[in-house]
């Protein structure tokens, strides 16, 4: 690792003046960060832990909506959202291994955006809030492709606004080596509407699959995703996976989570 | 540099680090503390594990700049006092679950915080729960004996699986 400074502000916006710095960046679980600064792809001349800040941790419900702070992990995810919101409970206790759950956080693995990662696709498919220092922003606007986001530099993602769903299942096809989705798929399920955000398949990162959000609003069954044609979208084709076979996932993975919901 | 205080296996410690020192950089070459072993470069091997206030987390995976305070425990803090190994410790013993010994370490520390959380976990509980820590003998299966041993499942004269 090249040398940096390592501070731990104890305020939001002690954080957002140290970030003003020239070279500096965030650090939050720091699950993916530090082996990138291990392996010397990233250099940074200060990192600004966000750990010292209380008022980014925590989970609470707020009206039909389950608020998250950023630097919450995974592993109090798993454990406390499990009442209110399980499909989320349950994708959270299935990301990386235990000890990063221990570590890495949910605002974290938003602000990297990785495409096969698991939280896009339930902020996407729960059409949720992103609240940063700076302003509020609707999950369509900040997923903007591959490891990018609408976050402007010294942008610090506050909390997650989640509208509970009245059902919701998170169907994940394992890339056994990295624990990441190979593919995965949100479905939320609404009084007037379903969400559908597939993850790890496409060359834009997360996304919509639309055409499935349309026939399950008029018919909720995993008939209404057979009767589809794939996504249309630039599918991923790497050694793990070629591009049809991860349109095919896409397509299999929605309908089990239709099934698993239930009618 | 910045001076943090922590307190290991129930020894209180400070020390001048930089801001990129890894928590397993300070046990190792700082404190002798040697137990924890380094697998790899890239987070996967988990054979870093150590508990940061009672809970898993990959010591090579944490900067020691931000944890000043915490309460830390490594393998060399698991036995008593008196060096009597802990029961899952005697399980591994007792189940051959181990073999080159490498893993070792992180797979007590990983498994441990999982037997304080839940003392009587399924094979399937316990499978999950190691999924972040490779064993390159690949002697799961004694390993995950070990487990249900030490959590009262396994009758302990069945003897081990060589
Ligand atoms: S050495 Fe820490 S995970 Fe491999
Ligand atoms: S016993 Fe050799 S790596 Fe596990």
């Amino acid at each position: 690792m090249h040398a940096f400074d390592l501070v731990v502000p104890a305020s939001l916006e002690e954080a957002v003046a140290q970030l003003a710095e020239e070279e500096a960046q965030p650090l939050a679980g720091g699950q993916t960060l530090i082996p990138t600064l291990k392996a010397r792809l990233a250099a940074p001349s200060k990192l600004v832990s966000l750990r010292g800040i209380a008022a980014l941790r925590g989970l609470a419900q707020q009206g039909g909506e389950l608020v998250i702070g950023a630097m919450t992990t995974h592993a109090t995810v798993a454990r406390e959202a499990r009442a209110p919101f399980p499909a989320l409970a349950a994708l959270a206790g299935n990301i990386g291994d235990p000890m990063v759950r221990n570590r890495g956080t949910i605002g974290g693995s938003l602000a990297n955006n990785d495409p096969s990662a698991c939280y896009p696709a339930a902020v996407l498919a729960t059409g949720a809030t992103v609240v940063t220092s700076a302003r509020e922003l609707a999950a369509d606007e900040f997923f903007q492709g591959m490891f990018t986001t609408a976050l402007e530099e010294g942008e610090i993602i506050r909390q997650v606004r989640f509208p509970i769903p009245v059902g919701a299942h998170y169907e994940k096809f394992w890339q056994p080596a990295s624990r990441f989705a190979l593919t995965g798929v949100f479905v939320a399920r609404f009084d007037a509407a379903v969400g559908v955000a597939v993850t790890g398949a496409s060359e834009n990162g997360v996304f919509r699959w639309h055409a499935a959000e349309a026939a399950l609003a008029e018919a909720f069954a995993p008939a209404a995703i057979a009767a589809l044609d794939p996504p249309d979208e630039p599918m991923i084709a790497d050694l793990h996976g070629s591009a049809e076979y991860r349109a095919h996932l896409a397509q299999v993975l929605t309908a089990r989570a239709v099934a698993a919901i239930g009618a | 540099m910045t001076t943090v205080s922590l307190t290991v296996n129930g020894r209180a410690v400070s020390a001048e680090v930089e801001g990129r020192t890894l928590l397993v950089d300070l046990l190792r070459d700082r404190l002798g503390l040697t137990g924890t072993h380094v697998g790899c470069d890239t987070s996967q091997c988990g054979a870093c594990t150590v508990h940061v206030d009672g809970m898993a987390v990959k010591s090579c995976t944490m900067f020691v700049a931000e944890i000043d305070g915490a309460t830390v425990t490594t393998i060399e803090g698991i036995a008593g006092p008196d060096g009597a190994l802990s029961p899952l410790q005697q399980a591994f013993r007792e189940q051959h679950g181990l073999q080159c010994g490498y893993c070792t370490p992180g797979m007590i520390m990983a498994l441990t915080a999982l037997l304080q959380e839940t003392p009587k976990p399924t094979e399937a509980e316990i499978r999950h729960h190691l999924e972040g820590n490779i064993c390159r003998c690949t002697g799961y299966v004694n390993i995950v004996r070990a487990a249900l041993a030490a959590s009262g499942q396994l009758a302990p004269d069945t003897g081990a699986a060589h």
